[in-house]
């Protein structure tokens, strides 16, 4: 533990940061400016150990990277990730009934613990969960008395001795196959799927209803919340993430567009319409405006490691609650305030929509989300430092320490700040993760992955 | 809301808001994956915001003008509107104000608007959606109404479905302030956003209310003929509410009270043929913000047409609604 310590460099950054320096590593896609639509990377997840990173494309595609192994003479850095598999888990599909064409972007991807050699992941599109199982194959066997090496059967009657097939080593390949393919469950488009700390269930939430699946079971969910109105009209909000608590398998949250958490414990009935808690910061009447609503949905949800704290995201902010105190989050952070008065135009231009995640490091001691421009945010929540990065390819040189960065919001802008106006607002970070033992990062800008460590000395 | 020295440009900005989001609404349509029922609930939201804002201003100042004109205004009947109950953004049953004598005298000011506008002023934010306080004169919906209607409050819907418009009394300089009238209209099906100044004799309008919709000459060609099909026919809505029912649920769904769209195309057709569009040439304008269904009942015609009720209404308003809400009515 303390040999740990000091091997990482306890820096106080020039520009008022994290003890942690962040470094390139690495970044992963193509080059290219003209982004195909397909490539949009539309979600990033490492497993429970961090050996492997998983992202799901816009074109149904999952790509995984797995970590190398620690190299004893390269002992300033730890492993790249390198392309492990690569597998189509969604194709478009087309609801003849209603006249729906139904997007095959990954929403979620959801790693299992690990229980035998193989791995297994569930993944999401709008409307059928896929659990696949990722297996690695580096033997085969040989010599089969009825079948030549290329599989071509023989002739039984030239068969003369018989011998016993024998494995024998092979190059790896990696298979990824889908055991249980889980659908027909949701009429609206499923946002968030979570696996309980059982592991035995989990939970899929789209707008209106959230269904809770055993792992095995496909033809049946359990439907558990339900705020559709007896009366669409009188719709007035929706589900916009839903998580199981790290350690009590009874317990989830699930988060609205109206900027409410409500805590469910599934003991206290089957249908969990009445929630246990309910989490709702008062609103500022001082900051009312025409988007007031749209910024204060929340777009992410989730718990620390410890189950003692959630963050949520809103479009703004970024808010800490400790889990026994409904009235009000415990830390709130500033983003990108600065957007504040630029609403209008990021209406206009859909930007107001986007729905930027959240997570925590391994410790829970800084959380970090994306923004625009390709910058990233972290936070502090000990030192209250807070720093922002960028994702892009001119610093690229590996162990290149990344400058922090500066918005400036109005007035003289100093050197090396970026105005408001002069922002990027295609270049987005919604999607980011934290290894959950290391301080490693992926970033998923646009299309192209970026992993970032901390400096090692 | 904002307030101060901004709120001229905030009016405009609202107007432009609207078309906006109705446009995002409009787009949303054909969009890969289907609707996204949240995107579609936070724009209504918006437009809720800038509607409220944008009748407020009109409101505050045809009350203005109102005190000039004490005697000329003939009273507006008001509807009876139940109390909301979620109260959604767009579709808020409106509750009567206590001030109802108020408002009266001030309402009657307000018909006018692309010939067809009945305006009845209510409070339009729902409860829980009134953070800040509701200013008192912040106006309710609008309902399209047949041209050269009778007086009696037989305010026959004469807007197109398919259609949006945004009415807005915009008392103009000169003589008789009362009787021009700005309407900003969006085409959903051209997408083009014009502004039509109408004229009225301020004696007609005065004498009529609250249907002194003479129509202005000039004005946009007549509302298309019941039956003729359009984007957003209520048998789209039909299709998908009727399919929604079907649809295999996770176990345990607790599913609502049906739909009825089979009833309520029917009662469009019917309502259509018994209410002929006339001679409105406005065939490009679309009604919005038509209330919740069962707000839209004036209590003159509950009277009067004892067919007139929620649900009759609701295809009242179907009629009036543009795509926005059958986009979120359509789940």
């Amino acid at each position: 533990m303390f040999l740990k310590f000091s091997l990482r460099s306890v820096f106080y950054g020039a520009g008022g940061g994290n003890d942690i320096q962040w470094c390139f590593s690495q970044v992963k896609g193509a080059v290219d400016d003209d982004v195909a639509e397909a490539d949009i990377i539309s979600t990033v997840e490492f497993n429970h150990s961090g050996e492997l990173l998983a992202t799901g494309d816009k074109g149904g595609r999952v790509v995984i990277f797995q970590q190398e192994q620690e190299n004893k003479t390269q002992s300033h850095s730890r492993g790249e990730y390198n392309v492990y598999s690569t597998f189509q888990s969604h194709e478009p599909e087309f609801d003849y009934l209603k006249s729906l064409e139904i997007e095959e972007k990954i929403n979620k991807i959801r790693w299992l613990p690990q229980k035998n050699a193989a791995q297994f992941l569930l993944s999401t599109n709008d409307k059928t969960i896929k659990l696949w199982k990722i297996s690695e194959r580096d033997k085969r066997p040989e010599g089969y008395n009825l079948k030549e090496e290329d599989g071509r059967y023989r002739d039984p009657t030239t068969v003369t001795t018989l011998r016993v097939p024998v494995f024998r080593p092979m190059d790896l390949m990696v298979e990824a196959s889908p055991r249980r393919i889980f659908a027909n469950a949701h009429t609206y488009h499923i946002n968030s799927i979570s696996i309980n700390s059982d592991y035995e269930t989990y939970l899929s939430a789209d707008d209106l209803r959230i269904n809770l699946w055993h792992l095995e079971i496909t033809d049946r969910s359990f439907n558990i919340v339900d705020i559709k109105p007896a009366n669409m009209e009188e719709l007035t909000e929706v589900i916009t993430a839903a998580e199981f608590h790290p350690n009590s398998c009874n317990t989830f949250v699930y988060s609205s567009s109206k900027g409410t958490i409500r805590l469910c414990d599934m003991r206290a009935s089957a249908l969990c319409d009445r929630h246990s808690k309910l989490f709702e910061e008062p609103e500022d009447p001082s900051n009312r405006s025409f988007f007031s609503e749209i910024i204060s949905s929340i777009s992410d949800v989730k718990f620390s490691h410890s189950g003692r704290y959630m963050m949520t995201r809103d479009y703004l902010s970024v808010k800490i609650w400790d889990l026994n105190m409904e009235n009000r989050p415990v830390e709130t952070y500033q983003v990108h305030e600065y957007l504040r008065s630029k609403l209008c135009s990021l209406y206009e231009n859909d930007c107001i929509f986007d729905k930027f995640e959240c997570c925590w490091n391994g410790s829970d001691s800084i959380v970090m989300t994306g923004s625009y421009n390709n910058f990233f945010r972290m936070f502090d929540r000990n030192t209250k430092r807070d720093i922002t990065l960028e994702a892009s390819r001119e610093n690229n040189k590996p162990r290149t320490v990344l400058k922090p960065r500066k918005v400036c919001a109005s007035g003289k802008r100093k050197k090396d700040e970026i105005s408001v106006d002069s922002l990027d607002f295609n270049k987005k970070i919604l999607h980011t993760a934290w290894h959950p033992k290391e301080n490693i990062i992926a970033v998923a800008t646009t299309n192209n992955l970026y992993i970032f460590q901390d400096k090692m000395n | 809301m904002l307030r101060g020295r901004r709120r001229m440009e905030c009016t405009l900005d609202a107007q432009s808001l609207i078309s906006i989001s109705l446009r995002k609404i409009h787009s949303s349509r054909t969009q890969r994956g289907g609707i996204k029922l949240h995107k579609n609930l936070l724009v209504s939201y918006v437009l809720r915001n800038a509607r409220q804002l944008y009748l407020s201003e009109r409101y505050a100042e045809l009350y203005r003008r109102q005190q000039h004109y004490p005697d000329g205004a003939p009273l507006l009947a008001m509807p009876a509107c139940p109390p909301p109950a979620a109260a959604p953004p767009e579709l808020a049953v409106l509750p009567l104000p206590a001030d109802t004598q108020d408002r009266e005298a001030r309402s009657c000011a307000v018909v006018r608007g692309g010939a067809e506008l009945l305006e009845v002023p209510v409070c339009a934010a729902p409860p829980e959606l009134q953070r800040a306080p509701c200013r008192d004169s912040s106006p309710g919906f609008y309902r399209a109404t047949g041209s050269a209607g009778p007086g009696g409050g037989g305010s026959s819907n004469s807007a197109a479905p398919g259609l949006l418009y945004a009415a807005g009394c915009d008392f103009g300089s000169g003589g008789a302030p009362h009787c021009s009238s700005r309407t900003t209209v969006l085409d959903l099906d051209t997408h083009v956003v014009t502004t039509v100044e109408n004229g009225y004799l301020h004696q007609d309008c005065c004498s009529q209310c609250p249907c002194c919709c003479q129509p202005a000459p000039g004005l946009a060609s007549p509302p298309p003929t019941p039956g003729t099909k359009r984007k957003y026919y209520p048998g789209q809505e039909e299709e998908e509410e009727g399919v929604e029912e079907g649809e295999p649920g996770g176990g345990g769904v607790a599913g609502g009270p049906p739909f009825a769209p089979c009833t309520k195309r029917a009662r469009f057709e019917e309502y259509s043929a018994e209410h002929p569009q006339d001679s409105s040439n406005i065939s490009n304008l679309i009604s919005i913000f038509g209330s919740g269904f069962t707000g839209l009942v004036s209590r003159q015609q509950a009277d009067s047409e004892q067919p007139l009720n929620g649900q009759l209404c609701s295809k009242q308003a179907l009629a009036s609604l543009g795509a926005w809400t059958r986009a979120i009515v359509a789940f």
